[in-house]
């Protein structure tokens, strides 16, 4: 079976996240990166799939140089080769645009299953394994929290509101948008890490392909406004404890 | 031209979000001075299209086949593909639900458009939507303009609108009927089902204490669980807690877990994605405890402690103890 996986690489969850000065995105220059959290559990699913059934694991990243160590790290995990598609350091793509970046990369794959994580975590459009699915004319599904393989086919558990599932049957080749949290993540072995030095990653500049590119239409980036009244209480942990407990005694009422 | 808002009905009902949209729907439509319309697809519609047509839209199109009885992405796409095509809307919204989420790129994609999907916001300028999105799970807004030229398509998250209300009059329902073939479907959809029996109920807790992967370890969850204890509390925990099986899926409080109304709710190393806060956002008091000032749980606190988890809970513990010795 022949897999291909989605990963994008993303500012660190605990980044201090600022504001650039032009207003339209953060200012990267004490941002550190990693593999956007989903991707690693659609890794993780492909990994465990092409243990069980043989294959091959290739992953794709759209992203600046940057994100080559993304794709390494996938490597050494256990994918057998990459393509990275190099955009521009200040690119940041509608999932229209992505999609037909990733696209691009895996037409002539003809893979049998491509997994993509539910969701980025800086734009968070929850889409692009879906418009994917459309451009290339394949079957998918989103919000995956198993996967079984039929023969041609796939028998896929969907998550749905409330903790609610459903079982859903697609044809091969498919698109599947993977929930964190399907499997149980591993590590990178030293093995492996050394390994991932020798596999082979194609670059292809994303300039260079001529597709429409369009930049995701922001106009301005900002801290959301406080919907609530909310009172900070400041001072030792110990005071600030005192302070809590009066308030939830004599104000909230709750204690 | 019109505002097309597309209704989620679930046998037979509606859900609140798809009245949000309707209200919505309504804001843009009267700011560019079109007829708001909606549309049910189903197969059996007829009644929840009466009861949508009390919310405010014109005209409200059943859109109705055998083969969309239940869910299909390639079903639903194909039937809007075919009613946006007759009609010709100028923006065509969604609620931002799980089954929006697996067919609207792919509609949106028919027509060459990218979705802004899961906006929290619409501002009108002169005439013309602008729609506000979260970034980095709501740590940051984006205003994101709209990309004039052919249908716009945005879904709303949860909450973005005071849901619609029933109006006096009523508009008018129309049927439109769309052309499907079997083969046009390729997955095939079993019955929606729950897991066992869920042997915690959250939902009638009067207290929760609740926690996220601010508490980094397993071995660290004792700390708020004698917090819990010390308040009587029931413990509760955000997804990645509940992912890597440190507490049972039970316990997961959000869209994908339970709704909770507590008269208090802890929030303990949670930063507040509107995942996790659709689950407790009916709660009376929110408490939350985090070492990021602007950390998005902050936004829909009551009283917030802007400060490590690891030296403020044991504080707040024993504190609590102290007051009901
Ligand atoms: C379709 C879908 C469904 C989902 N369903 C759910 C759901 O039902 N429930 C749910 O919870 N999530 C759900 N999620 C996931 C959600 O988007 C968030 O990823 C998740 O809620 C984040 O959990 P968290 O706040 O614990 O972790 P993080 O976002 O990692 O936040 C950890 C917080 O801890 C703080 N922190 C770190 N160290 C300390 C310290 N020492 N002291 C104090 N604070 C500290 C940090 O500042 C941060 O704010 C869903 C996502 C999707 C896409
Ligand atoms: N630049 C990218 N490179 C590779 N994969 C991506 C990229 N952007 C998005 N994806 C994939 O698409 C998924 C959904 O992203 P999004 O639609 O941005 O929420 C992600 O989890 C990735 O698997």
């Amino acid at each position: 079976m022949k897999i291909i996986v989605s990963v994008k690489q993303v500012p660190a969850r605990d980044s201090n996240l600022r504001v650039a000065s032009g207003g339209k995105w953060l200012d990267d220059s004490d941002l550190s990166y990693e593999i956007n959290e989903p991707d690693a559990f659609a890794l993780e699913e492909a990994l465990q799939l092409k243990d069980a059934q043989g294959g091959e694991v290739v992953v794709v990243c759209a992203g600046p140089e940057r994100a080559g160590s993304t794709i390494r790290e996938a490597l050494a995990k256990g994918a057998d080769r990459g393509i990275h598609l190099v955009l521009p350091e200040d690119a940041v793509l509608d999932a229209l645009s992505t999609a037909r970046l990733l696209r691009h990369a895996v037409k002539n794959e003809a893979p049998d299953l491509i997994l993509t994580g539910l969701q980025s975590d800086d734009l968070g459009y929850g889409q692009t394994g879906v418009v994917l699915a459309e451009l290339l004319g394949y079957a998918h599904a989103t919000i995956i929290m198993q996967v079984e393989v039929l023969d041609g086919a796939l028998r896929v558990k969907r998550e749905l509101e409330d903790g609610w599932f459903q079982y859903v049957t697609l044809p091969m080749p498919a698109v599947l948008a993977i929930q964190s949290g399907i499997k149980k993540l591993r590590y990178a072995t030293l093995m492996g890490i050394k390994r991932a030095k020798m596999k082979p990653v194609e670059t292809i500049l994303a300039a260079s392909l001529g597709l429409e590119l369009g930049r995701a239409a922001i106009e301005r980036v900002y801290l959301p406004a406080r919907s609530k009244q909310s009172q900070i209480l400041t001072g030792a942990p110990e005071q600030v404890a005192a302070q809590l407990v009066e308030k939830l005694k004599f104000e909230a009422r709750v204690l | 031209m019109s505002v097309l808002v597309i209704v989620e009905q679930r046998a037979g009902g509606l859900n609140r979000m798809s009245l949000e949209t309707l209200a919505g729907g309504a804001k843009v439509a009267d700011g560019m001075g079109v007829a708001l319309e909606a549309a049910v697809l189903g197969h059996d519609v007829a009644e929840v299209a009466e009861t949508v047509a009390a919310f405010g839209p014109a005209k409200t199109y059943t859109v109705e086949h055998e083969l969309l009885r239940e869910y299909t992405p390639d079903g639903f796409t194909k039937a809007l593909e075919q009613l946006i095509r007759a009609k010709q809307p100028a923006v065509v919204l969604f609620p931002h639900t799980y089954q929006v989420r697996d067919f609207a790129p792919k509609l949106a994609t028919r027509f060459g458009r990218a979705l802004v999907s899961d906006a929290v916001d619409i501002k009108m300028d002169g005439g013309h939507p602008r729609f506000v999105r979260q970034l980095f799970q709501g740590k940051l807004n984006a205003d994101v303009s709209s990309n004039a030229g052919g249908a716009e398509f945005v879904s709303l998250q949860a909450g973005a609108f005071r849901a619609a209300e029933a109006s006096g009059a009523k508009g008018e329902v129309e049927a439109f009927r769309v052309e499907l073939e079997a083969r046009d479907i390729r997955t095939k959809p079993e019955a929606p089902f729950r897991e066992a029996q869920r042997s915690v109920d959250l939902s009638s807790a009067d207290m929760i204490v609740s926690v996220g992967r601010g508490i980094k370890e397993k071995e660290n969850l004792p700390l708020v669980e004698a917090l819990a204890d010390a308040l009587g509390a029931e413990l509760a925990a955000s997804r990645p807690i509940c992912d890597n099986g440190w507490l049972p899926m039970e316990r997961q409080v959000g869209s994908s877990g339970q709704t909770v109304a507590p008269k208090v709710y802890f929030a303990v190393g949670i930063s507040g994605a509107i995942q996790h806060l659709v689950g407790m956002k009916g709660a009376k008091t929110v408490v939350a405890i985090n070492s990021d000032e602007n950390a998005p749980i902050f936004e829909v606190a009551d009283y917030g402690i802007v400060g490590d988890l690891f030296q403020v809970v044991p504080a707040l513990t024993a504190a609590i103890k102290k007051a009901k010795a």
